[in-house]
């Protein structure tokens, strides 16, 4: 593992959640030990950033790391790796692995080896029931005792409402998040795409907006009886957006999440037929991506979460009905964001940083002010490059991006964890 | 850019009339003591079909051999090649063996595009998934134009097309290319036989068109999708849509009965079709070749066609 460094970071522009400065921020032992103006360098290394944004590194409430049980995709290494140059400082790792995130042993495991690869926090999430099965809850204590604060069956949603209400019950006392992908799924029976115009002219089976609407109602409700909190994953549609809306207006205990590629790409990228654009829940249409950001740029919809889906090319080289679902998302969700959010850097930092870090039990140690006697978990952020992903360029190990060719505005510069350069000028250094 | 035949719209209006007269001359070469030309000598074309299909196979594959192409025909059950290779592999494979076109059916719809991705050749989409089926449109409209004696306008031609829209590429695309030559088009299903959306004419009655159209175009009806929450069973579907006696008997008697086959005598068919003069079942089998050599000319041809 790297040393901690010692670094001044000169001529930066610090946003944080406390607002904008022109300050110098000096780095050592893995901790921001001084801000200020023309901090003068002592025996560190002087980093130069003028004309760049310094903020608390990003936290990534959705990301699929495919370890274990399917290193062809995605390993935490390779995952990591590309979470640093997207500017994340730590990541939530869904439970869908194989072995599936349901027990003490595959958690420890992934918690061990996100620390042993050191390039970014590697926070596990939980599976609510055993084996995603939908049918028998997960040991939410012991999981939460090793680490855990985020529970799902995310790739699919607990159908089961009696099931649903009890898991919230029990986990209403241990300060733990349930989090739900929203789609019931006898509304959704072989869906390839967002059942709408598109999806009738092209001659593939549709997944309805309220098969979406119906599980975040119902989670809504669930929460209100309960009183615990529920965190939506990827919203897609106005309705869904609105629903929470009316949430929050009655101060209910829920937050929610959107995508990158659901503020940015519309359903009829299927006309190409190609299985990049296969994710779930599917791109949906202008409306709602209309919706979505004004969620986002409210404040409806706390966090931009990527659901970074990792998929090897002989899965995606496949029919539509029979290639996976999902799209690379950690190395391009600044870009993409900062592209088609028009909002001020500090609310969209906050959506990618702050606000993710609360919702993910992170913010000990992320998304924290960028001020003396904090941890150094920092992203530079080189605002003005207009640039397009290069796909063999990807840390990721897979290359299912779907915005090739696609225009996307500012880069990751420097990404620090834990006091080291992890990503230094948009190159991993381990 | 390689040429492909996908989809209608893809195709065009001006490639569509080209590709109508075309197969009027293809017909007129069907007619011939020896039907065969060498204008594809030399040229190989691939039957790439991963759904069951007998007869549009053999419509293709005669369609080559008259325009005197090399075929290899490969048919398997799409499950079978996933316990192997995958798609892409298979399409790479045949076409490292030097294919000119590709000829695909596959019961997921976006195949076509997908092998056209993977391939050079041109690529000829013989029906995907619910999506597209261009050369039995080309056909059907060639069989009205031809019956009717019509140039390409199809104006003021009325086309009731009846049954399970949502499920057929036949549907989507003979609407299209009648919608594109100018026909009037209605769909004739209950709701849970119709697209999500739909921006063509549609009716449950069908007893309310029959004796106004000039085409009564029949689909298909899955027997699996009657008691599956999709229309009731028990005989429901066929009192509601089918062609039974009476109905025949409403027809005009310069209407044309179609139906891209094969049919499910008894569901959607309760009259033997043969019998009524109205029927154009076997024409539109037989224009099937002369559509289909007209698409791999378009696409491979140099050399002539002349005897």
């Amino acid at each position: 593992m790297m040393n901690k460094e010692a670094v001044l970071f000169a001529g930066g522009l610090v946003v944080d959640e406390s607002g904008e400065r022109h300050f110098d921020v000096r780095v050592r032992d893995g901790l921001v030990v001084e801000t200020g103006s023309d901090l003068a360098a002592g025996d560190e290394e002087r980093v130069d950033i003028s004309g760049c944004i310094l903020a608390p590194g990003f936290v990534d409430l959705h990301t699929h790391l495919r370890e274990p049980g399917m290193p062809e995709a995605e390993t935490i290494e390779t995952g990591s790796r590309a979470a640093a140059l997207g500017g994340y400082t730590a990541v939530v790792a869904m439970p869908n692995t194989d072995p599936t995130q349901d027990c003490v042993e595959v958690v420890e495991f992934v918690s061990k080896r996100g620390r042993e690869i050191g390039l970014c926090d590697v926070r596990p999430s939980g599976s609510i029931t055993i084996g995603r099965a939908g049918a028998q809850l997960t040991p939410f204590a012991d999981l939460a005792a090793v680490g855990v604060h985020l529970f799902t069956d995310d790739g699919s949603g607990v159908q089961d409402e009696g099931l649903m209400r009890r898991a919230l019950e029990y986990a209403g006392e241990l300060g733990v998040v349930l989090a739900q992908h929203c789609e019931v799924a006898s509304l959704t029976a072989g869906a390839v795409m967002h059942e709408g115009e598109c999806c009738s002219h092209l001659g593939l089976p549709g997944w309805p907006s309220l098969a979406e609407e119906l599980m975040v109602h119902r989670d809504i409700e669930l929460s209100r009886l309960t009183g615990s909190p529920v965190h939506l994953l990827h919203l897609s549609t106005a309705r869904s957006v609105e629903l929470v809306r009316g949430a929050k207006a009655d101060g209910l205990p829920v937050t929610a999440e959107a995508t990158p590629h659901h503020i940015s790409l519309t359903d009829e990228r299927l006309s190409s037929f190609d299985t990049r654009y296969k994710v779930n829940p599917p791109l949906r249409t202008m409306a709602d991506i209309e919706a979505v950001k004004a969620g986002l740029l409210d404040g409806t919809i706390d966090a931009i979460a990527t659901d970074h889906a990792p998929h090897p090319s002989a899965a995606k080289d496949r029919p539509l009905d029979e290639a996976p679902p999902g799209m690379l998302g950690l190395e391009t969700a600044l870009g993409v964001a900062r592209a088609h959010l028009d909002c001020s850097w500090q609310h969209l930092i906050g959506a990618l940083s702050w606000r993710p870090a609360r919702i993910a039990g992170l913010s000990d140690r992320h998304g924290r002010p960028v001020s003396e006697g904090e941890p150094a978990n920092l992203v530079v952020i080189d605002p003005d490059p207009d640039w397009q992903v290069d796909p063999s360029a990807l840390a990721s190990r897979s290359r299912n991006t779907p915005y090739i060719g696609i225009d996307l505005k500012s880069r990751v510069r420097h990404t620090m964890f834990e006091g080291r350069m992890v990503v230094r000028d948009g190159i991993a250094t381990a | 850019m390689t040429l492909h035949f996908r989809s209608i719209e893809e195709v065009g209006t001006e490639r569509i009339h080209r590709l109508l007269d075309l197969t009027e001359h293809m017909a007129a070469v069907g007619r011939r003591p020896n039907p065969k030309v060498p204008a594809l000598r030399g040229k190989t074309v691939c039957n790439l079909f991963f759904e069951d299909s007998t007869r549009t196979r053999m419509s293709f594959d005669l369609a080559a051999k008259r325009l005197s192409a090399d075929t290899m025909t490969l048919a398997v059950s799409s499950s079978s090649v996933n316990k192997g290779e995958s798609l892409r592999d298979t399409v790479e494979t045949l076409d490292a063996m030097g294919v000119d076109a590709f000829v695909v059916r596959h019961r997921t719809s976006g195949v076509p595009w997908q092998v056209a991705s993977w391939t050079p050749a041109a690529v000829v989409n013989a029906g995907d998934g619910w999506h597209a089926h261009p050369t039995q449109a080309l056909l059907d409209a060639y069989t009205i134009r031809h019956r009717r004696g019509l140039t390409n306008d199809f104006s003021g031609i009325r086309v009731a097309i009846v049954g399970d829209i949502r499920h057929s590429r036949v549907a989507r695309s003979t609407t299209e290319i009648l919608q594109l030559l100018g026909a009037e088009v209605i769909h004739v299903a209950p709701r849970t036989l119709l697209p999500p959306t739909s921006d063509v004419a549609t009716t449950t009655h069908l007893d309310d068109v029959i004796s106004e159209v000039d085409v009564l175009y029949m689909l298909r009806m899955q027997r699996e999708r009657m008691g599956a929450g999709i229309v009731p069973d028990g005989g429901e579907y066929s009192r509601r849509f089918a062609l039974d006696e009476r109905r025949a008997a409403a027809l005009r008697s310069d209407a044309l009965l179609m139906h891209p086959g094969p049919m499910n005598r008894g569901v959607e068919m309760m009259v033997d079709p043969t019998e009524l003069q109205q029927s154009t079942i076997l024409d539109q089998v037989t224009n099937g070749i002369a559509a289909r050599m007209a698409v791999l000319f378009d696409l491979l041809g140099s050399g002539g066609i002349e005897e």
